[in-house]
């Protein structure tokens, strides 16, 4: 026999047993899974633990460096923390509480090192973005040593834009279209396919650029261009889009395909009207990973491409700067103008990056399509 | 259920199952053979690209013959010309990155998966597919510039108390009141910290996918039973994620292996089969060809083709064994990139 205190389940199930009168309100309980208890054990801990290496690390051991400090801090904190969790709880908690401040460090320093690399990236680049200039002249008889005040990187800028540009019309086609074959056409060829273009995303970009190099400058005599650097990048990023394009469009659900085929449409209004907008934001995502992909390839662009101060829009025939380049180029010559204008292109080519990101975060989620 | 029928004379079924001929009409011939083309000129394309390179490798190999994977220097006019150092620092700079990189992309996608409070689950996750789209170049400007200055100090401090274990010795005195910072820079532990800002999203993100597959009957169960979170994972996600586990980690390897920008920007050359991996100079097969196609005559070229084929070779193995080890797990068959 249970006595009912909750009044509402007192008159619902209609048990009267409590004399309680009906005063408040229900509120529901608010579940804690970290108690008082917790905090307090946590809080003590860290202070005991850094009040202990400050004396012990600097003044009774004389060693220095944050990094030591930080390192010995932590292991302090472990094991006083261990300890006090220990007076009140059983084994599995004590290893379960030690696991979680071990999993938040971690996640700690995964954020902090993405987010040091992003926040340096534009502080070193800073001096040069706020120089209007910087966007809207070349490096044409700029000397690596000029102030600030002088050149730019809008041949970079243009450089890359036209090259992935390039890239971006011949991969997409080519790669929608693999993975259109290797899901919705099939046959015998198409498991070959797969295997070869899963294995080709094995490539490393290096070797992409070194094949065009040998192949189309050395082998055919075409000059270092944007050209070369495109058809090199298409290469790395037709198996990206192709892969990332079929997971996309197999998570179409079969249903639709067989409506549209009973509704008497044939195989290619099928892909065309049903499937393939379906997959639409995937097939995006696709497509925006392979081009933020192709925007930061330097190992192409080191080998494919002259560097050049000139602006041109020409992908024929004459070297073609590109931002990734441009900063490697600026990173070799150890100057500090230069170096700052170098950091002033990583910051560009970053929040191009960025911004690529923010569309596909967009895009994924106003179709709420999986990845 | 009383019903019985009376028995209905069974219409006059044909022996022979009608035949249904699968007839394509125009339009879809014609889409489907554009598709097909589609496919075999991109298997054409990125197939010739793998024979390309081990054609191209032959005439290297049969001229220096096996002292190609044996000989260290790369002096093409001394007719010097092998991968065995170079190899060594490729492996060296990928194992330091595994090393920094699995601990911590598996801590956080446990964390991601199973800890993280509900409201920064999202943000983490964008964290991570920000941190796979950023550029190895800029990891190479932050390692560098960055990192290093901070780097060299636990350098020496591994030097000062490992040093006794071959991988950390360094060729100075590292008690030394002024210590010789620049015997500690460039080096491939440097360069591997770099990479592995690379490898940690490529395989947090597969990690994180496949934890979060894992049946929510089983963790449920686990948890009825009084586990706690930790003996979930450790019960539940983690045995049904081994696969995933590995075959991240496989990935992010054969992507280490193979960078260029990063290393390109933080190690110095230096051809030597070297253990020290806290000592500066070191050569990877990637910043090699890098840094000597400019100048190449044709043999040159040859043999640095060489070379890409042999890391080609080896990231194509690690890669499809990720993608078999992965395939054969119980967890998820989808893996994107």
């Amino acid at each position: 026999m249970t006595i009912v205190r909750d009044p509402e389940i007192a008159d619902r199930t209609g048990v009267v047993a409590s004399p309680l009168p009906r005063r408040r309100k229900p509120v529901p309980r608010r579940i804690r899974t970290f108690t008082a208890d917790d905090w307090f054990s946590i809080v003590g801990a860290t202070l005991a633990s850094l009040a202990l290496v400050i004396i012990g690390y600097e003044h009774l051991l004389d060693f220095s460096g944050p990094l030591g400090f930080g390192v010995c801090w932590y292991l302090v904190f472990l094991a006083i923390y261990a300890t006090v969790v220990s007076i009140s709880n059983p084994r599995p908690v004590v290893v379960e509480r030690l696991v979680t401040v071990t999993l938040w460090l971690a996640a700690a320093i995964v954020v902090l090192a993405l987010a040091s690399a992003i926040i340096y990236t534009f502080a070193q680049g800073w001096h040069a973005l706020v120089h209007l200039n910087f966007f809207t002249h070349d490096m044409a008889g700029v000397s690596p040593t000029a102030p600030l005040t002088q050149g730019g990187i809008l041949a970079a800028i243009v450089g890359t834009v036209i090259e992935v540009g390039i890239a971006v019309v011949v991969s997409v086609p080519l790669g929608i279209g693999t993975a259109v074959y290797m899901t919705e056409v099939g046959g015998r060829g198409s498991q070959l396919v797969r295997t070869v273009v899963e294995s080709m995303t094995a490539l490393p970009e290096i070797l992409a650029g070194l094949f065009i190099y040998v192949v189309l400058i050395v082998g055919f005599g075409m000059a270092k261009s944007g050209l070369a650097v495109a058809v090199a990048m298409s290469v790395t990023m037709i198996p990206i889009i192709a892969r990332a394009g079929e997971v996309a469009l197999r998570v179409v659900p079969n249903g639709l395909r067989e409506a549209s085929a009973a509704l008497g449409a044939n195989h290619w209004n099928t892909v065309r009207k049903v499937v393939l907008p379906s997959a639409r934001a995937g097939l995006a995502t696709a497509t925006i990973l392979a081009v933020a992909r192709g925007i930061g390839e330097t190992a192409i662009v080191l080998i494919c491409s002259g560097a050049s101060s000139f602006l041109t829009f020409n992908p024929v025939g004459v070297p073609m700067n590109s931002l990734p380049l441009y900063i490697y180029t600026a990173y070799t010559t150890h100057e500090k103008a230069a170096l700052t204008r170098g950091f002033g292109a990583a910051s560009v080519l970053l929040a191009m990056v960025l911004a690529l990101f923010v569309v596909t975060r967009l895009l994924v989620r106003d179709k709420g399509t999986r990845r | 259920m009383t019903t019985t029928a009376a028995p209905v004379a069974a219409p006059k079924v044909p022996r022979t199952p009608r035949v249904i001929k699968p007839s394509l009409e125009g339009t879809d011939r014609l889409f489907h053979g554009t598709a097909t083309s589609i496919g075999m000129f991109v298997l054409i394309m990125t197939g010739s690209i793998g024979i390309f390179l081990g054609y191209q490798a032959i005439p290297t190999l049969r001229h220096y013959g096996f002292s190609f994977f044996t000989q260290t220097q790369w002096q093409p006019e001394l007719d010097k010309i092998g991968i065995a150092a170079v190899l060594v620092g490729t492996v060296e700079v990928a194992l330091v990155a595994m090393v920094v990189a699995f601990p911590l992309a598996l801590m956080m996608a446990l964390f991601i998966s199973d800890y993280a409070p509900v409201r920064i689950k999202s943000y983490l996750i964008s964290a991570i597919d920000l941190m796979a789209a950023v550029p190895s170049i800029i990891y190479g400007l932050w390692g560098f510039f960055l990192l290093q200055p901070h780097a060299i100090n636990l350098a020496r401090w591994l030097s000062q108390y490992l040093g006794w274990i071959p991988i950390f010795h360094v060729d100075t005195d590292p008690n030394a009141a002024v210590w010789q910072q620049s015997r500690y820079t460039s080096s491939a532990f440097i360069a591997g910290l770099a990479v592995a800002m690379m490898a940690i999203p490529l395989a947090c993100a597969l990690m994180r996918a496949v934890f979060d597959q894992a049946p929510l009957g089983e963790r449920e169960a686990a948890m009825a039973l009084g586990g706690t979170r930790f003996g979930v994972a450790r019960t539940v996600v983690f045995p049904f994620a081994k696969g995933g586990i590995i075959g991240g980690t496989m990935l992010a390897l054969g992507r280490a292996l193979g960078e260029t920008a990063a290393v390109l920007i933080i190690i110095s050359p230096a051809y030597i089969i070297k253990p020290r991996i806290l000592e500066a100079g070191t050569q990877t097969t990637s910043a090699l060809i890098a840094g000597n196609f400019g100048d190449a005559t044709k043999s040159q070229l040859s043999a640095l083709l060489a070379a890409g084929f042999v890391l080609f070779l080896i990231t194509l193995v690690v890669n499809s064994l990720a993608a078999v080890v992965i395939r054969r797990s119980r967890s998820g068959a989808t893996t994107e990139l």
